[in-house]
């Protein structure tokens, strides 16, 4: 639109103008600037926890194996940025996920910052126990909505799988350890294809009984949109209260944001995010994974809602991840940033 | 200043059909909403790689077979030119920005007198029963002024809407909007200007352009512009991309059971095509999908 070139030269430089103006900088928590203007979207809650899975999530879906060192280097820098939850690994058997192999020792070189929480997966008994063992104070279990992913992917029916998970949880809370549960395909499944938000409620609803406090409902091949959002969140809603859930969308279609701001508008507080955008989709090759973490937070700051977290310092983050993964960023405000 | 040229005449569909049911409740959106598809123009413009004017014109015969109602089409002409009309152009474009600095940078002159500009276009359009569309820049932050007042790209919109434009797209030209900065503005144009007569024209160099476009509707705008592939880089933020992805927002749209007239299929075909000819990847994540590399 118009004749550009020749002005570029004399515009701000790109972070000038996200430091400088409030509406994409900071998002002090408690203390947004008076003149800056309040929600705009009315029914917004007023504070979003952003739940990192990058060092996860992210790395998981990673082809390079990332070194034990960097990990930790990876998630000490997260640890300052200001979130508050932070997935640091995944006690399965290494024969399935190579990439999580070394989650003991991650687990025990992470410095664990006050005020800052450290989930850990755990599948079985025995990935709990050894996850204990390596200092976790807490973890996640992981369904899915759809009985062919479950099969494919944890060897089990749902059925199966929720007993698995019984066993965890009340050993978990015996010990006073929080869990939090996860449930796949909340809006399609790579095999089933649709998944009625029928499903994604009575999963959501046994692992919400069983004494998860919080419901991750992912939409985990990206698939979703708005409608669908809508659809499934009002179902679920109706057995659980939104304040205990939260959405995990990957933006394979490039659907992320536009959901989980329906989300948001219909009372969801708790977002998952992988810095970078870390993480590619094992079912569509080529494909792009988790929602940035960065691109995220500058909705929500936009928003004029709070998160705690400072944008400068996960890009920062961000930026080392990438580097010592040799890829490049999957986060659009990055790309606007970083020169090139 | 820009012309507007329909490769195949009759795809030109009547705009009073087009027009949505308008709803300004949350979570209702339109029955059908037109996409002006930018990416021969705007987005090829702001590529670093030219091609030929047979592969645009191959490009834009795709994207028509696609099904795409309005595709944008041109080579810039000088403003120094009028002559579009007299070059027998059915359809002209006149360009005013919410921004006096960058108005300034861009054209060399004042809000005021790019506004006298654009009235002197549209007369003589006018004369020749000629329709323009109005562009609106800077609707969400301009790259020099930063934050942009809402009721700033109301006055701009109402006057070009008063000299006789038939739609205005509002533009997020650099990208930096968020929903609710797009909600506060929507709603101040709205009270000078009929919603059925705006379009919106995000640029995803922030991640948010979806996110913006899925507020608009929710307030009952019904004409979006994007561009396949997300073609077309930013000029003020190198290494970002720009428009927003045909590809992606047709995903939404068919997703929210809007009807668009848009055939994906075929429109992925049009995007796979072009960034061959442009030698770079698209940057729609629908097409990276769905194409297995």
């Amino acid at each position: 639109m118009g004749n550009v070139p020749s002005a570029v030269k004399h515009c701000l430089s790109y972070q000038q103008l996200l430091r400088e103006h409030l509406w994409i900088g900071d998002s002090v928590a408690g203390a947004l600037d008076p003149a800056q203007e309040t929600s705009q979207l009315s029914g917004l809650p007023e504070y979003v926890k952003i739940v990192e899975v990058g060092p996860r999530d992210g790395l998981q879906n990673e082809k390079v194996i990332v070194p034990t060192d960097i990990k930790i280097e990876f998630i000490n820098q997260l640890s300052q940025t200001g979130l508050s939850v932070i997935e640091v690994t995944s006690f399965v058997s290494s024969r399935w996920v190579p990439q999580m192999a070394d989650h003991s020792e991650v687990m025990k070189g992470i410095h664990q910052y006050p005020g800052v929480r450290y989930p850990v997966l755990t599948p079985n008994l025995q990935g709990f126990h050894r996850a204990v063992a390596a200092g976790a104070t807490e973890i996640s279990v992981f369904g899915a909505a759809s009985e062919s992913f479950s099969k494919k992917n944890i060897n089990c029916s749902i059925e199966e799988s929720m007993q698995k998970f019984e066993e965890v949880v009340k050993s978990a809370r015996h010990m006073n350890i929080p869990v939090r549960g996860y449930v796949s395909c909340a809006l399609g499944c790579p095999y089933e294809g649709t998944i009625t938000p029928q499903k994604v409620t009575e999963v959501s609803k046994r692992l919400y009984g069983m004494g998860c406090y919080e419901i991750s409902l992912g939409d985990t091949i990206g698939v979703g949109t708005p409608g669908s959002m809508k659809r499934m969140l009002e179902s679920v809603m109706k057995e659980i209260p939104p304040s205990a859930l939260a959405v995990h969308c990957h933006d394979t279609y490039g659907q992320a944001l536009a959901n989980i701001l329906t989300a948001l508008q219909m009372g969801i507080n708790v977002v998952d995010s992988a810095v970078s955008g870390l993480g590619g989709c094992p079912y569509a090759k080529g494909a792009s994974g988790n929602v940035a973490t960065e691109d995220l937070i500058y909705m929500l700051n936009g928003l004029g809602l709070n998160t705690g977290v400072n944008l400068y310092k996960v890009m920062e983050a961000g930026d080392f991840i990438c580097k010592a993964v040799n890829k490049t960023t999957n986060s659009k405000v990055a790309q606007a940033s970083f020169s090139t | 200043m820009a012309t507007m040229r329909n490769a195949l005449p009759r795809r030109l569909v009547g705009l009073a059909s087009l027009r949505a049911v308008s709803t300004s409740s949350l979570g209702t959106f339109p029955k059908r909403v037109k996409i002006v598809e930018v990416g021969a123009r705007d987005g090829l413009q702001n590529e670093k790689n030219i091609v030929s004017t047979s592969t645009k014109i191959k490009l834009i015969d795709m994207l028509s077979e696609a099904g795409l109602p309005v595709i944008e089409a041109t080579s810039f002409v000088s403003p120094k030119w009028v002559p579009q009309i007299a070059a027998g152009a059915k359809e002209v474009t006149v360009f005013v920005a919410a921004s006096e600095l960058f108005t300034k940078k861009n054209t060399n002159c004042s809000i005021e007198e790019s506004l006298q500009r654009s009235d002197e276009i549209l007369r003589a359009a006018r004369a020749a029963g000629i329709p323009v569309r109005g562009y609106v820049s800077c609707v969400l932050g301009c790259p020099y002024e930063g934050k942009i007042s809402p009721a700033k790209v109301a006055e701009v919109t109402k006057k070009i809407y008063s000299m006789g434009c038939y739609e205005i797209s509002l533009g997020d030209t650099i990208g930096v909007g968020t929903p609710g900065i797009m909600k506060d503005m929507l709603s101040a144009v709205m009270h000078e200007v009929p919603v059925a007569a705006l379009a919106v024209h995000c640029h995803d160099t922030y991640g948010q352009a979806l996110a913006n476009t899925l507020v608009a509707l929710q307030m009952g705008v019904s004409v979006v512009d994007s561009s396949v592939a997300g073609l077309g880089g930013c000029p003020y933020a190198q290494g970002a991309s720009g428009n927003l992805a045909t590809e992606d927002l047709v995903y939404m749209l068919s997703g929210l059971g809007i009807h668009t007239g848009v055939n994906l299929q075929k429109l992925l075909e049009a995007g796979t095509f072009i960034c061959q000819a442009l030698n770079r990847k698209t940057s729609s994540k629908v097409a990276q999908a769905t194409c297995k590399l």
